[in-house]
C-alpha cells in the first residue's frame, strides 16, 4: 500500500517536473530586462553595456537636470489633479446611479468605463481632434481631461464593489436618527467607503503616471511629462540617467500598487468583521 | 387613527424616497456631463471627422467624403495594414504559445504557489512597458548584454544585430502583452471542475485527448479574452514598433500618429481609428458570445461542485 502511495507520488513529481521548469523560466525572463536596466543605473560606466563599478553618478546628475525636475512636476501634478477629479465624480457616481432612477443609467456607466476599453491610441488621436475643435490649448488642462477621463472607471469599479457589500441600514439609521443625508453621507456612507476611494486613487494615479500613448497626443510644448521624457529619449540617445530615471518611476508605481492592495485589503477585512458580527449576534439570538 | 398615522408615515416615505432621488440625480450629474462632454463627444466627433474631407493647407472642410476609407485599402497603406496585421497575428500567436501553458501550469500548482506566481507576474505588468522594453533594448542591442554573452561562450564571434530588427518588435509585442494572456487563461482554469476532466481520464481518454475534449473547450473563453485584449493593441502599440523596430516596421498605430502628428490628414487617421474600432467590436462580440455558452455550462459545473461539497460534508457528520 505505501509503496503504491510512493510510486504515485514520484510519478507525479515526474510529470510536474516540466510545468515547475517552464513557470519558473518564463517568470525568471519577465523579470530579467527590469533587473537589467535597475542595476545598470548603478553603473559607474557612462556605456552601459561595460560595467565598472557601483556609483549614484547618474542618480546625481537626475536631480541635477531642471528639466527632469519639471517633468517629474509635471508627472505629479497631473496623477493627483487628476485622480482626484476622478475620484470625485466616480465616488458621487457609484453611489447616486443605483438610486437615481435615471434613463440610460447601465448605459452612462458603459460609456464612462470605454475609455479603458478602447485601444489606447484610439483614444490619444480622438482627444486630440476633439480638443482642436473645442479650440482648447493643449497643456496641463488637456492632459488633465484626458488622464481624469480613464481615472474615472478604476476609481468607479472598485466603489461600487465596496457599495454592493455595504449594508444600507447603517445609514438609515442615521437618518432615522435626524441625521441630516448630508450629514449621513459624511459620517457613515464615507468613512465605510474610503478605504475603497483611496485604493481607487492609488491604481489611478500609478495608471496616470505610467501613460505615454494618450500623454504623447495631448501634451502641450512645455508640460512634458516624465513618460514623455522617457519615449523621447529612448527614439533617440539614451545614457544611463535613463536608467536612474526608470528605476526612480519603477519605484513610485510599485509604491501605489503596494498602497492600492493595502487598501483595498482592509476595506475587505472591515467588511468581513462586519459580517462575522452580525454572524455572532444572529446565532446569539437563536 | 393608526390607519392615519400610517398614511402619514407613508407619505413621509415616499417625500423622503422623491428627495432621495432627486439628491441622487445631483450625485450623478457630474459623471453624466464628464461622460457626454469627454466620452461621448469625441468618440462621435471621430465617427463624422472620418467622412470629412482634408483641407489644402490646415484642419479640415466640412464635406462629405468617402475618400478617407477608400483611402486605406489604396495600395500603400493597404500593405502597412495588411503588413500590421500579420505582426499581430504572429505576435498573438506567440502569446497564446507561451501564455496558455503558463495560466494552465499555474492554475495547477497548489492556491499558496497560485497566489506566489500571480504576484511575481503582477509586479512587472505594473511597471512601466517603456522601462521593460528599455531593458530589451540594453539586452539585444549591438554589442549589449546578449552578444557579450554568446561571444562570451563561443557561439558567435561578431555582434548579432538583432536590435531594430522584426523579430525584436514582436519580442517586444509578446513580453508587454503576456501578462494578458496568462490572467485570462489562469483565471478561467482556476475556475475549471477537474472532476470532469478526471471522469473523462477514468472513462479511457488519453490525456492528450482527454485535453482536447474537455480542458481546452473549457478554458477557450479565457484564452478568447487574452487575444482580445492582445490582437488589438499589437496593431496600436506603435511605441514598440518606434523604439524596437526602428524605422522598420510600420504598424497601424504608427500611421494614426504619422497622420496626426506630421501629416496633419486628421480625416484619414479618424477612419483608421473607426476600422480599429470596428476589429474590436467584432472581436468583443465574439468572446460574448463564446463567454455565454461558458457561463451556461460554467454553472452547471459549479452545481456539481456545491453538490460534491454537501456530500462531503454530509459524509463528515
Amino acid at each position: 500500500m505505501s509503496n503504491k502511495v510512493k510510486s504515485s507520488k514520484r510519478k507525479r513529481s515526474r510529470r510536474s517536473t516540466f510545468p515547475t521548469l517552464y513557470l519558473a523560466i518564463l517568470t525568471v525572463l519577465t523579470y530579467v530586462p527590469i533587473a537589467v536596466v535597475v542595476v545598470y543605473s548603478f553603473n559607474e560606466s557612462k556605456i552601459s553595456s561595460v560595467w565598472s563599478g557601483l556609483s549614484l553618478r547618474w542618480y546625481k546628475e537626475l536631480f541635477r537636470d531642471p528639466d527632469m525636475f519639471r517633468a517629474l512636476l509635471m508627472s505629479v501634478l497631473l496623477g493627483v489633479s487628476s485622480c482626484l477629479i476622478a475620484a470625485v465624480i466616480a465616488t458621487l457616481a457609484a453611489i447616486g446611479l443605483p438610486r437615481a432612477k435615471l434613463p440610460g443609467r447601465k448605459l452612462v456607466e458603459y460609456l464612462s468605463s470605454l475609455p479603458i476599453i478602447i485601444p489606447e491610441i484610439v483614444l490619444g488621436m480622438v482627444f486630440l481632434v476633439y480638443f482642436s475643435l473645442l479650440n482648447l490649448p493643449f497643456g496641463m488642462t488637456t492632459l488633465i481631461i484626458a488622464h481624469t477621463s480613464f481615472c474615472i472607471p478604476y476609481i468607479y469599479m472598485q466603489v461600487k464593489a465596496r457599495l454592493i457589500g455595504l449594508d444600507e441600514s447603517y445609514y438609515e439609521a442615521a437618518r432615522d436618527l435626524g441625521a441630516s443625508s448630508i450629514r449621513a453621507f459624511f459620517d457613515i456612507t464615507l468613512p465605510l467607503i474610503m478605504p475603497a476611494v483611496i485604493s481607487g486613487m492609488f491604481l489611478s494615479f500609478a495608471m496616470s503616471f505610467d501613460d505615454v500613448i494618450i500623454s504623447v497626443f495631448v501634451t502641450g510644448v512645455s508640460t512634458d511629462t516624465l513618460p514623455i521624457k522617457v519615449y523621447t529619449q529612448l527614439k533617440t540617445s539614451t545614457t544611463p540617467k535613463i536608467n536612474a530615471l526608470c528605476t526612480l518611476m519603477l519605484v513610485v508605481t510599485v509604491f501605489c500598487y503596494v498602497m492600492s492592495y493595502v487598501f483595498s485589503r482592509i476595506g475587505r477585512r472591515n467588511m468581513k468583521t462586519q459580517k462575522e458580527r452580525e454572524h455572532k449576534e444572529a446565532i446569539r439570538k437563536a | 387613527m393608526t390607519s392615519g398615522v400610517l398614511k402619514k408615515k407613508k407619505s413621509g416615505c415616499i417625500k423622503r424616497e422623491n428627495k432621495r432621488r432627486a439628491a441622487s440625480a445631483l450625485l450623478v450629474l457630474p459623471i453624466y456631463l464628464f461622460t457626454f462632454a469627454f466620452v461621448v463627444g469625441p468618440l462621435v466627433y471621430m465617427i463624422i471627422l472620418s467622412f470629412m474631407t482634408r483641407a489644402e493647407v490646415w484642419g479640415v472642410e466640412r464635406i462629405f467624403t468617402l475618400d478617407n476609407y477608400k483611402n486605406i485599402f489604396s495600395e500603400v497603406y493597404f500593405g502597412t495594414f495588411r503588413q500590421s496585421l500579420k505582426l499581430a497575428f504572429i505576435s498573438t500567436l506567440a502569446v497564446i504559445l507561451l501564455g496558455y501553458p503558463y495560466g494552465y501550469y499555474m492554475a495547477r500548482t497548489s492556491p499558496s504557489w497560485q497566489r506566489r506566481l500571480m504576484t511575481m507576474q503582477m509586479i512587472p505588468f505594473w511597471v512601466n512597458s517603456l522601462i521593460r522594453l528599455y531593458g530589451w533594448i540594453i539586452i539585444l542591442r549591438a554589442n549589449g548584454l546578449l552578444d557579450k554573452l554568446l561571444m562570451a561562450i563561443g557561439l558567435t564571434d561578431e555582434p548579432l544585430k538583432l536590435l531594430y530588427s522584426y523579430p525584436t518588435v514582436i519580442v517586444g509585442m509578446v513580453y508587454v502583452l503576456l501578462p494578458f494572456m496568462i490572467y485570462s487563461v489562469y483565471s478561467s482554469a482556476e475556475k475549471l471542475d477537474w472532476s470532469l476532466v478526471e471522469a473523462s481520464r477514468d472513462l479511457g481518454a488519453s490525456p492528450i485527448k482527454a485535453f482536447i475534449t474537455v480542458t481546452f473547450p473549457l478554458t477557450l473563453p479565457g484564452l478568447l479574452t487574452g487575444v482580445v485584449l492582445t490582437f488589438i493593441p499589437s496593431m496600436g502599440l506603435f511605441f514598440i514598433a518606434d523604439i524596437l523596430g526602428g524605422n522598420k516596421v510600420v504598424l497601424v498605430g504608427n500611421i494614426i500618429q504619422e497622420q496626426l502628428m506630421k501629416v496633419h490628414n486628421w480625416p484619414f487617421a479618424a477612419a483608421l481609428s473607426v476600422v480599429l474600432m470596428i476589429l474590436t467590436s467584432v472581436l468583443i462580440y465574439i468572446y460574448r458570445r463564446v463567454a455565454r455558452v461558458e457561463k451556461l455550462m460554467g454553472d452547471g459545473a459549479k452545481e456539481n461542485k456545491d453538490k460534491d461539497k454537501e456530500k462531503e460534508m454530509g459524509r463528515g457528520v
